[in-house]
């Protein structure tokens, strides 16, 4: 983790110095002979949007099952709130999640469905009925109560679920993919709705994804997943600016990633080096370069249009292929700048570009 | 939906009809003869009478062999409901080794003929336990048809586990469920009716079963399809089996009705 982020947790530490959150010691899980989960340490701080983000099968799921307790780690331990709890039943730990597919309970209506834990821990009736009122009003369906889960569209559905794993106030909320059922409309209103009641009950949430920008969009923080390791852990600035590790900077987003190789023609510097498409510019082949610039000759190889923007795949006389995105900010009717064949000069502020160590 | 034509209409309407008055008028006669004076069946009815009522309801052996059919279904249907669900549940929820097999051998019993279930659990009865001193006799004759029975609560249950989330279970205990508690509101809830079901078929099952019945009864014990097997041979008494026959029809309306409200609440669900 680079210098700016390590400070910035020092001083929110320094702003909350109760022990809170999840930490994970070492933790590893094997399925049979498969390693899911790899000498994992993990500090989730409390009352933080923290997001576990990694393509399928990287572990992410098996972290938030094994923090929920529906599966035991192989070895390591997972400490919640300053307590061991790696051997406690899911039902001794103050952790709720919310389910990929929501797991609403098909024969009970609504109420009985946010009021379920309330129920097993025989809390009061009277109570009970006054707090899934009020929970249901948080997500704005208090008109559904009566109703039973399969009458309610996606998007509702995944509300009630918030509702009835946020009513027990739980320490840590885990979230697997909750949106991933939703088109994506929904799915960016949920995500706005999300990062409020976050905010709101100010509850630690652990959100696992492989949706790169639902991870940046919706965190503080980003552990990035990649065959049972976590390859980078930090804010979305810190992951996507600086990515740690070629992996990092081709999951999040689009990436240059340039081979030492060609970088220590280009730029002298003979490392790995990553430059993101949006700070990489065209013009003519015989334009002038500034000093703090840095630039290649090519030519046009593909061009793709996205609709606020373009991007152009741009393919140097040495085979190395580089994208570059242009905002679509020209007059609407206008042509696009570059078309396939063109000689350009792609160019890039020299101090833009970071290296993957 | 299929559109069909008016001709294809008449003639499928023709095809039913014919099938539903090939399968009711022989049940139609039966209940008439019931009504009928004579001692035995006869076509046309020229004298009715409640005579052969009167008969089959005060009749001690007829009183007997319906008690046995009962004792022994709800017995099989019992046994077949705890085995046949937690069978299901093995199953479904966890592998092990063998668990193919496994299913393959629960589920043989339906396919098996009875006669050859019959005669192995005679042999078995008579040959091997006796011999070392144990008297199976009536209960006997209740694991017998526990083992067809079995199946029906097994394959119901099982079926409707696989449509259900797992998730479910876990969510339960997520929100602070014990184990017994998860069953009890979330997980027996969700199969409950498939459990139903499966319990009428295994009765329906052990209540008509007269195959297996004839080789595990115990000697002198009749249940009621073995009584009415009897009374047939006999013609002189074939009119008071028309009785019996129609309770039964009249009886069989029950799981009928019951199971079609189950599969509509299911629908709705």
């Amino acid at each position: 983790m680079p210098q700016s982020g390590r400070a910035l947790l020092e001083a929110a530490s320094a702003a909350s110095p109760t022990p809170k959150g999840v930490s994970l010691h070492s933790v590893t899980k094997v399925f049979g002979d498969v390693v899911a989960v790899a000498e994992l340490n993990l500090e989730v701080h409390a009352g933080e949007f923290f997001s576990m983000l990694g393509p399928s099968g990287s572990g992410k799921t098996t972290v938030l099952r094994m923090i929920a307790g529906f599966e035991d780690a192989t070895s390591g331990s997972i400490e919640l709130d300053g307590v061991d709890v790696t051997r406690m039943a899911p039902f001794d730990r103050n952790v709720n999640t919310v389910f990929q597919d929501y797991a609403l309970f098909p024969h009970l209506t609504i109420a009985e469905n946010v009021g379920y834990g309330l129920r097993v821990r025989r809390m009061g009736k009277s109570e009970t009925a006054e707090r899934v009122e009020r929970a249901l009003q948080q997500v704005r369906l208090a008109h559904t109560a009566d109703r039973l889960p399969h009458q309610l569209s996606g998007g509702q559905r995944q509300r009630i679920a918030l509702a009835r794993a946020l009513i027990l106030q739980p320490s840590v909320l885990l979230l697997d993919e909750p949106l991933g059922a939703l088109d994506k409309q929904l799915r960016e209103e949920m995500q706005v709705e999300l990062k409020q009641i976050q905010r709101e009950v100010g509850i630690t949430f652990i959100f696992v994804t492989h949706d790169q920008e639902e991870a940046l969009t919706l965190s503080d923080r980003i552990a990035v997943f990649n065959n049972g390791c976590i390859e980078q852990v930090g804010t979305p600035n810190e992951v996507y600016e600086f990515p740690q590790t070629a992996f990092v900077a081709g999951f999040l987003g689009i990436s240059n990633l340039i081979a030492p190789a060609h970088a220590s023609v280009i730029t002298g510097i003979d490392k790995l080096i990553s430059v993101r498409p949006e700070r990489v510019r065209l013009a003519d082949a015989a334009s002038a370069v500034a000093a703090d610039e840095t630039s290649v000759l090519g030519t046009v190889y593909e061009t793709v249009y996205t609709g606020p923007a373009t991007r152009y795949i741009i393919e140097t006389a040495a085979g190395l292929r580089l994208t570059a995105e242009r905002h679509n900010d020209h007059h609407p009717t206008a042509a696009a700048a570059f078309g396939r064949g063109d000689a350009v000069r792609a160019i890039w502020k020299t101090d833009h570009v970071s290296i993957v160590p | 939906m299929l559109r069909l034509t008016r001709s294809a209409k008449i003639g499928l309407g023709a095809i039913v009809g014919v099938v539903l008055v090939f399968m009711y008028i022989p049940l139609s006669l039966v209940v008439l003869n019931s009504f009928n004076a004579a001692r035995i069946a006869t076509w046309p009815v020229t004298d009715f009478s409640l005579n052969w009522w009167v008969v089959a309801f005060t009749s001690e052996p007829i009183r007997a062999a319906l008690l046995n059919s009962i004792v022994v279904g709800l017995g099989a249907t019992a046994l077949a409901l705890v085995l046949g669900t937690l069978t299901a549940f093995a199953l479904q929820r966890y592998s092990f080794f063998g668990k193919q097999t496994v299913n393959l051998l629960v589920v043989l019993p339906i396919a098996l003929p009875g006669i050859v279930t019959g005669v192995a659990l005679s042999n078995t009865y008579n040959n091997i336990l006796e011999p070392i001193g144990i008297q199976i006799g009536y209960f006997g004759m209740i694991v017998a048809h526990a083992t067809f029975c079995m199946v029906m609560v097994f394959n119901n249950v099982l079926a409707r586990l696989r449509r259900m989330s797992p998730n479910l279970q876990e969510a339960s205990m997520d929100l602070g469920a014990g184990l017994w508690q998860t069953f009890k509101l979330i997980t027996f809830p969700q199969f409950r009716t498939a459990f139903v079901a499966g319990g009428l078929l295994a009765f329906a099952l052990s209540f008509d079963e007269v195959v297996v019945t004839i080789f595990t009864a115990p000697p002198g014990v009749d249940t009621l399809p073995l009584w009415i097997m009897n009374q047939m041979a006999r013609p002189n008494e074939a009119s008071v089996v028309n009785v019996v026959a129609t309770v039964i029809i009249l009886a069989s309306f029950i799981p009928v009705y019951v199971s079609q409200r189950l599969s509509r609440a299911e629908e709705e669900d």
